[in-house]
């Protein structure tokens, strides 16, 4: 079995888990529609592919003006070519300043393994956005790319809370957060590094932006005295006003809200008059493939602005949550975005998870083509990493089925074969038998 | 001089749904139209063009696109393959000595709800049967050839048409996919009968053979009372 097949058949046998995504992923999809018939949401999308395509075309010469406005603020910029290097870096800017971190929600941090590292580093993390609160309490990584508990449920954050309270919390929602926050207010209070990832990078101001509900964002990058913030490259966009594209764009497709209550435009680290804010800001600007995959046929991957719409329309996402696709991202853009970013990971065959619906392609706030990208990734594959087993079968397949006379006499020759259960020899075949398992043949003669 | 129209049967109308290729024919017929089998087709390709084997989509397609090169229009009762055909032809003989032939065939391809509503102008076919029906939008005749109205129109003029609730979402079938992940896949099939269960639904309507393969052979096994038809034998039962 492949590792897919193993992991999604893992997810699908935990039943109460596979009715959270399909409920939640579903609810967030209908949020999502409801949202977006409220505006001329495909002028809006017209508009962010044109500044995302601009953003990956001209991403070289937008970072530098990025990194050069940021500097001129006072921040501290650094550009990591890989997810190791930006490891060692924040490594050793926590290692300066104490052991106690609060970190924001980052994918990028997750691809760079960063919580794992700073925990060999003796670093006590906690992560504060209430989902990945959970998921890290859970000891998993996050399933959904801006839901990251989307598969537990009131009674599994139950579980997890009351040994962490000492003392019985119920599940009603409310007092499941309320525990939350005040479990993680005096962590914010005390530590002196906070992490959090970045949703823009406006090149024309040096401008950091993030955008979340929760307002941990906003704790962990103003009350600790050094503010780290992980950008993945591709988030840089030329200018301030796109922002009035992006953030509609990005909202209202991932939770179908307006905005969302906070978003954080951060200019540098606190001035000498400022009451608030950190005396370190770094910047760290997260390379790790992009700068590859921008040279490719799959630049348009490097669009995507993270909202999620793709995993939550996704009938094979619905089934299975992020995880089973092996790698940090999961769902339509995972399948892509995932092999590229890290090929050596053994996801070559994430392009085949996919029954190629292109439902994707229909709500992608940003226009990305990933069912084509799908398509090229498997022609990659079938050059490649494909077995001699599956080559061999195409390729008599189309000596075959490329004379008419042995496709008649093939075509013919399958209405006759028995194929419901327990009529069928055929149910020990590597491919058909596949399909028998679980679905009969009813021949509509 | 009348237009010579070809009715492409595809491979699983071959192998798997024979009747849905009279069907098909009769219901031409009824519409006006007289259609010839195509000598010397077999399959538009789509198979390996969807596994990324490129050579052999060709080598298979090339066969079908000679096949119906002097034709005026090809009717396909398959959204699938008449997509492969009208749109991604284009693409799988990009820079090959077809790729003239292919552009010029693209546009004369049409899946048969499309003929018959947007060539035909959607002639009666048959009359009101009483029949209770739920529509199914597979993927490529949906988000590919955008054909969310034809199919519509002419089952509400012969049966009575009812919305299946998220008809758009995918069966689970997605060819190769279905023998590749079958859990996922079977997983896809129980969601769309649990719909159709849930709304009442006893007909099912597709008007692609992948699909009807799939919800039906999951039924099949499962014992859910849905009967899975295609588009054409609705309308060849009008008749």
């Amino acid at each position: 079995m492949s590792g897919f097949a193993r992991r999604s058949a893992a997810a699908l046998a935990d039943p109460v888990r596979h009715e959270n995504v399909r409920r939640f992923s579903e609810r967030a999809h209908d949020h999502r529609t409801e949202s977006v018939a409220r505006v001329d949401f495909e002028a809006l999308r017209d508009a962010g592919e044109r500044i995302r395509s601009r953003s990956v075309a001209e991403m070289p010469a937008l970072i530098d003006e990025f990194q050069a406005n940021l500097e001129r603020a006072g921040a501290i910029v650094h550009r990591a070519p890989t997810g190791a290097d930006a490891a060692d870096y924040i490594s050793g800017v926590v290692a300066r300043h104490g052991r106690e971190v609060v970190k924001g929600k980052s994918m990028a941090a997750e691809e760079i393994g960063l919580n794992e590292r700073l925990a060999a580093d003796g670093v006590d993390v906690v992560e504060t956005d209430l989902g990945e609160f959970i998921v890290q309490t859970a000891g998993e990584p996050p399933e959904h790319i801006i839901i990251p508990a989307i598969h537990k449920s009131r009674a599994d954050v139950r579980a997890l809370f009351e040994p962490l309270a000492g003392h019985p919390i119920g599940d009603e929602p409310a007092a499941l957060a309320d525990f939350a926050r005040a479990h993680l207010r005096e962590r914010f209070l005390r530590a002196p590094v906070g992490i959090t990832g970045v949703n823009f990078g406006v090149a024309e101001t040096g401008t950091v932006v993030i955008v979340e509900n929760e307002g941990n964002g906003r704790m962990c990058s103003g009350v600790p005295n050094v503010h780290i913030a992980v950008m993945g490259m591709e988030r840089v966009v030329p200018r301030l006003a796109d922002l009035g594209t992006l953030l509609p764009l990005l909202v209202r497709s991932g939770t179908g809200q307006k905005i969302t209550s906070y978003v954080s435009m951060i200019g540098g680290p606190r001035r000498g008059d400022e009451a608030d804010g950190p005396d370190e800001l770094h910047v760290v600007i997260l390379d790790n493939g992009r700068t590859r995959v921008r040279e490719t046929e799959y630049a348009p991957v490097l669009r995507c602005i993270r909202c999620g719409a793709c995993q939550n329309v996704c009938p094979v996402y619905r089934h299975i949550g992020g995880t089973a696709y092996g790698w940090v991202y999961g769902g339509p853009i995972g399948a892509v975005l995932s092999p590229l970013l890290h090929p050596q990971g053994g996801l070559d065959e994430l392009s085949q998870a996919s029954s190629l619906c292109a439902a994707c392609d229909d709500v992608c706030p940003v226009r990305i083509p990933l069912h084509d990208l799908l398509i090229g990734l498997r022609r990659d594959r079938a050059r490649t990493s494909a077995g001699a087993m599956e080559k061999l079968a195409f390729r008599l397949w189309s000596l075959a089925w490329s004379r008419p006379w042995l496709y008649r006499a093939s075509t013919r020759a399958a209405r006759r074969i028995p194929v419901k259960r327990g009529q069928t020899p055929f149910i020990h075949t590597p491919v058909i038998g596949r399909w028998l398992r679980t679905r009969d043949v009813v021949v509509k003669r | 001089m009348t237009a010579m129209i070809g009715l492409f049967s595809t491979c699983l109308g071959d192998a798997v749904h024979p009747r849905v290729v009279r069907d098909a024919r009769r219901v031409l017929e009824a519409a006006g139209a007289s259609p010839a089998p195509i000598a010397g087709a077999t399959c538009c390709g789509q198979p390996a063009w969807n596994g990324g084997f490129v050579a052999d989509a060709r080598r298979v397609a090339r066969r079908t696109l000679r096949a119906v090169a002097e034709l005026d229009a090809v009717v396909v009762p398959s959204g699938s393959c008449a997509a492969m055909m009208r749109l991604h032809w284009t693409q799988l003989f990009a820079g090959d000595r077809d790729a003239a032939l292919a552009a010029r065939v693209g546009p004369r391809v049409f899946e048969l709800s499309q003929y018959l509503v947007e060539e035909l102008g959607a002639p009666p076919i048959g009359s009101h049967t009483g029949r209770a029906v739920a529509y199914h939008d597979s993927c490529h005749m949906l988000r590919e050839l955008r054909l969310h109205d034809p199919p519509r129109r002419l089952l509400s003029a012969v049966a009575d048409l009812h919305e299946l609730p998220r008809s758009d979402r995918c069966c689970g079938f997605g060819g190769a996919f279905a023998v590749r992940y079958p859990d996922v896949s079977t997983a896809m099939a129980d969601d769309k009968l649990a719909t159709a269960q849930a709304a009442g639904a006893e007909t099912v309507v597709s008007a692609d053979p992948g699909c009807i393969m799939h919800i039906e052979g999951r039924a099949s096994r499962t014992g859910a009372p849905v009967r899975v038809v295609h588009l054409a034998s609705v309308l060849a039962d009008a008749l």
